[in-house]
């Protein structure tokens, strides 16, 4: 029995066989891992999250948001100022609803601009926020940056891990759904889809600000490891770009995509980044412009041409096979 | 304070007309190519921390545009004959090529940032140049402004006649306009293309070398242009060249009025904010066409 | 009994009257066909019925309701569907799920998924594509593109369908047979109204005709009458006759 046929009749098994195996990896990795690994595979997972949210709306409806750090950054200083007050948590869900409320002010106020001029103001937006911050920081509340407590960081991996779930479920959830056929007829032409009879405005607010919900929420899970945070280091653009090469590299058609493009760069910017800074710097640029140029629709997009390639080179193998057999005959 | 208000805007429209002259080369950059190009600001850096280094080496700043202006064309110019050319071409639509074209953008900022952090580092490098101080009118001003406004203002009126009177400002202009029928007419469309994105890439330099006269320069001092030339050429009409040298000395006589009446720090804020409700308003500008 | 009407509707482009003082009305359960020159503000009509542009002064009625001030996404779910001159699917998803976004979201209830798949592939059936229901959007060719416009406006239930230039681009043979799913329609009690170039159409299935030029109405009638004015054969038809389309 040839392998691929194998592969597509026990689809479901192995889907939910590998899942398993991922679950019982994040898990129990505490155990038996040293506490840099533990800390590398938390931020892969916080990638994930940012990854996956940001394809959830520009990946579907088309809008360019440079804003992930804007909602992210939220959410760190959500943690900042909350983490005495209230049982982390709790900071979590206050954390993504502040950045839902404001990513729907955000998207009602500027989702009918035009496709550049929404990511120019999305890309202003996050270095806004920094310099307002820096701003009242330093010359209205006197201090610079905040402290932030520590948290174990099993539970940093395992709260991370939690919203992992939430986000790729709701994912999930959304591309199956008429909600989902919604986004994407939007993308697809939203002249069209408006006089389909969607309220393309709501459509395009909502999902904007959930999605950047699950970013705030991301924020406030990250903010405790980070120990320090000030608004340069809350609100870096970095964390807009990394998200969005990870999800155009892993390709935005599939769900999988914005996970293993974050799973791939994720593990390299946090093994990589500290020692070699600028030439990680570089290289970053380097990749951002060769998946831009040649692979616009990700590795999710070379998925099909791999399966028809992988497929006729099974095919040439069996014929070969066979006219074997008829020459011994 | 009052009384200081002619002296900043005038200083205003010194400054802002290096701003101008920056924005300028976007505007054209975005007009002709539809490229917004986010490395804008690094090809600032790289003219001001190359006039550094050239004087270092003994040749005068005002000089230093007559080599570095041709070298900044020449980057641009491939950059837009190579990379945004085939994005275009391999792009299944126009806002599906400028979305791409923004990232690619944002890829070549970091690429050239980091090769020059890479060979010159991050640290500050002071340089100045013409900074004794001279009395006008009762005022106070440096050097340095003066002689930067006038070189800005030369040169964006010498942009301005070449695209409006020559023979290639034409054919410029009129592939921004219609680049299908411009290929009909028998323009070679990309060599326009890459042309203007080099002459973009030249102002931006030059705008470097005029900065570095008057503040010290380093690796990182790109990004802060790019915000400005964003903030003016939306302000002016993204397209607009003359539009854009306008804005240039609004954005300028803005900036000396929130440093010297409020707070320095704010300039930036107050940048955005304006470019925000701009967006919001009126997002073809000033002078900008829909 | 009219179920569209117009009145004094203007349309200004800064200085430019795109659509100038125009009265029309589409008659229920009529094929109206709406011609001019290029550039006499058919399409401009079209786009302030539908909403995709606002009006600059004037009234739009359908079935006695305002339409000014709605959003476009109102107006198609009272039951007024387009399709348009550049032909706007989907391309991001195959021809099933195109046709899917009208059934989900041309009515104003909530439709259930079970209904709106069947109400897909009666629409896809209805123009003769079922076969391509999988194929994605860009392995179509422009006629069946354009057939996909239509099954995906017929999802939404309409009751007056605007064609825009459904003809454009097709061969004879293609003509006759946009023409029969045009009065097919008709006969489902859907009213037409239908901007066309291709005359051979126009005056084969449209009962009446109303003429634009420079934005204004200049005449309006049925076929004969149309032909036979003066005004309309020295601006327009005149060229056509004789261009013997």
């Amino acid at each position: 029995m040839d392998i691929t046929r194998f592969i597509s009749t026990h689809r479901k098994l192995l889907l939910v066989g590998f899942l398993v195996l991922i679950l019982i990896f994040i898990i129990t990795l505490p155990l038996y891992a040293g506490k840099s690994d533990v800390r590398v595979l938390t931020t892969v997972l916080m990638y994930v999250v940012l990854a996956v949210s940001w394809a959830m709306f520009s990946g579907t409806t088309g809008y360019m948001s440079l804003a992930p750090a804007a909602f992210f950054g939220l959410g760190i200083y959500t943690m900042a100022l909350l983490q005495k007050e209230l049982p982390f948590f709790l900071i979590i869900p206050i954390g993504g609803l502040v950045s839902f409320a404001f990513a729907l002010l955000v998207g009602l106020v500027t989702l009918r601009l035009k496709g550049i001029y929404f990511a120019i103001f999305t890309f202003g937006l996050v270095v806004f926020m920094t310099e307002i911050i820096q701003f009242l920081e330093t010359r209205l509340w006197q201090r610079h940056g905040w402290q932030i407590i520590p948290i174990d960081n099993e539970i940093l991996l395992y709260t991370i891990f939690g919203l992992v779930v939430v986000t790729v479920l709701a994912t999930y959830f959304i591309r199956r759904s008429r909600y989902g056929l919604a986004l994407l007829s939007i993308g697809g032409n939203e002249e069209a889809a408006e006089h389909m009879g969607i309220n393309t405005t709501r459509t395009k607010v909502l999902i904007f600000a959930i999605s950047s919900a699950f970013m705030g929420a991301a924020g406030v899970i990250t903010a405790p490891g980070l120990i320090y945070v000030n608004a340069n280091i809350a609100f870096s653009l970095f964390y807009s770009f990394m998200p969005i090469l990870m999800a155009v590299f892993g390709g935005m058609g599939q769900l999988y995509g914005p996970i293993v493009g974050a799973v791939i760069f994720g593990y390299l910017e946090k093994t990589l980044r500290a020692q070699l800074y600028s030439y990680f710097m570089l290289g970053f640029g380097i990749i951002l412009v060769a998946v831009i140029l040649f692979l616009p629709n990700g590795i999710a997009g070379l998925v099909p041409t791999l399966q028809d390639k992988l497929g006729g080179v099974i095919q040439k193998l069996r014929k070969g096979g066979q006219a074997g057999q008829h020459a011994d005959t | 304070m009052v009384e200081r208000i002619p002296q900043l805007i005038i200083v205003g429209i010194f400054q802002g007309s290096v701003y101008g002259l920056l924005a300028m080369g976007l505007s054209l950059q975005y007009g002709v190519c539809r490229v917004l190009n986010i490395t804008h600001g690094e090809f600032v850096m790289l003219g001001a921390v190359l006039t550094f280094t050239l004087s270092g080496l003994g040749i005068n700043p005002l000089l230093a545009p007559v080599i570095i202006g041709p070298l900044m064309f020449v980057i641009g110019f491939v950059l837009q004959a190579t990379l945004f050319r085939a994005l275009k071409a391999w792009a299944p639509s126009p806002p599906a090529f400028e979305g791409n074209a923004l990232l690619a953008a944002f890829g070549v900022m970091y690429i050239i940032q980091y090769i020059a952090r890479i060979q010159w580092g991050g640290r500050l490098m002071p340089s100045y140049y013409l900074a004794d101080i001279v009395s006008f009118l009762g005022m106070d001003f440096v050097k340095n402004q003066i002689v930067t406004f006038a070189i800005a203002l030369a040169l964006g009126v010498a942009v301005y006649l070449f695209l409006s009177r020559s023979r290639m400002g034409r054919a410029i202009r009129a592939t921004a306009e219609d680049p299908g029928t411009a290929g009909l007419m028998g323009v070679n469309t990309n060599m326009i293309l890459a042309f203007s994105f080099g002459l973009g890439a030249l102002l931006a330099g030059t705008a470097g070398t005029l900065v570095s006269m008057r503040t010290a320069v380093s690796t990182s001092m790109g990004f802060s242009s790019t915000v400005i030339a964003l903030i003016v050429v939306v302000l002016g009409g993204l397209g607009s060249v003359p539009g854009s040298f306008v804005a240039g000395i609004l954005i300028g006589i803005v900036s000396m009025l929130v440093a010297g009446l409020w707070e320095p720090v704010l300039t930036v804020p107050v940048y955005y904010a304006m470019l925000m409700i701009l967006l919001l308003v009126r997002p073809t500008g000033i002078l900008g066409k829909k | 009994m009219p179920i569209l009407e117009g009145q004094g509707v203007n349309k200004y482009f800064g200085g430019l009257a795109a659509v100038s003082n125009v009265d029309f009305h589409v008659d229920q359960g009529e094929i109206l066909g709406l011609i001019g020159p290029n550039g006499a503000g058919k399409t401009t009509l079209f786009n302030l019925i539908s909403a995709a542009l606002p009006i600059s002064s004037g009234e739009i009625r359908f079935k006695g309701q305002k339409l000014n001030g709605l959003k476009p996404h109102q107006i198609c779910q009272m039951g007024v569907s387009r399709t348009f001159q550049e032909t706007k699917v989907f391309a991001n998803m195959p021809v099933f799920q195109n046709v899917l976004v009208g059934a989900f979201f041309g009515s104003p209830n909530r439709v259930s998924g079970a209904d709106a798949a069947r109400e897909a592939s009666q629409a896809l059936e209805f123009v003769g594509l079922s076969a391509m229901s999988a194929t994605p959007i860009k392995d179509l060719t422009l006629v069946d593109q354009k057939r996909v416009e239509v099954a995906r406006a017929l999802a939404t239930k309409p009751e007056l369908l605007l064609l825009d230039e459904l003809m454009a681009g097709l061969n004879p043979a293609e003509v006759s047979e946009a023409m029969e799913l045009v009065t097919r329609i008709r006969d489902t009690g859907i009213t037409i109204f239908m901007v066309e170039h291709v005359m051979k159409a126009i005056m084969g299935i449209c009962e009446r005709i109303m003429v634009l030029h420079h934005g204004e109405k200049i005449a309006e009638g049925t076929c004969n009458e149309v032909s036979c004015d003066k005004r309309v054969i020295d601006v327009y038809l005149g060229e056509e006759t004789h261009a013997g389309s």
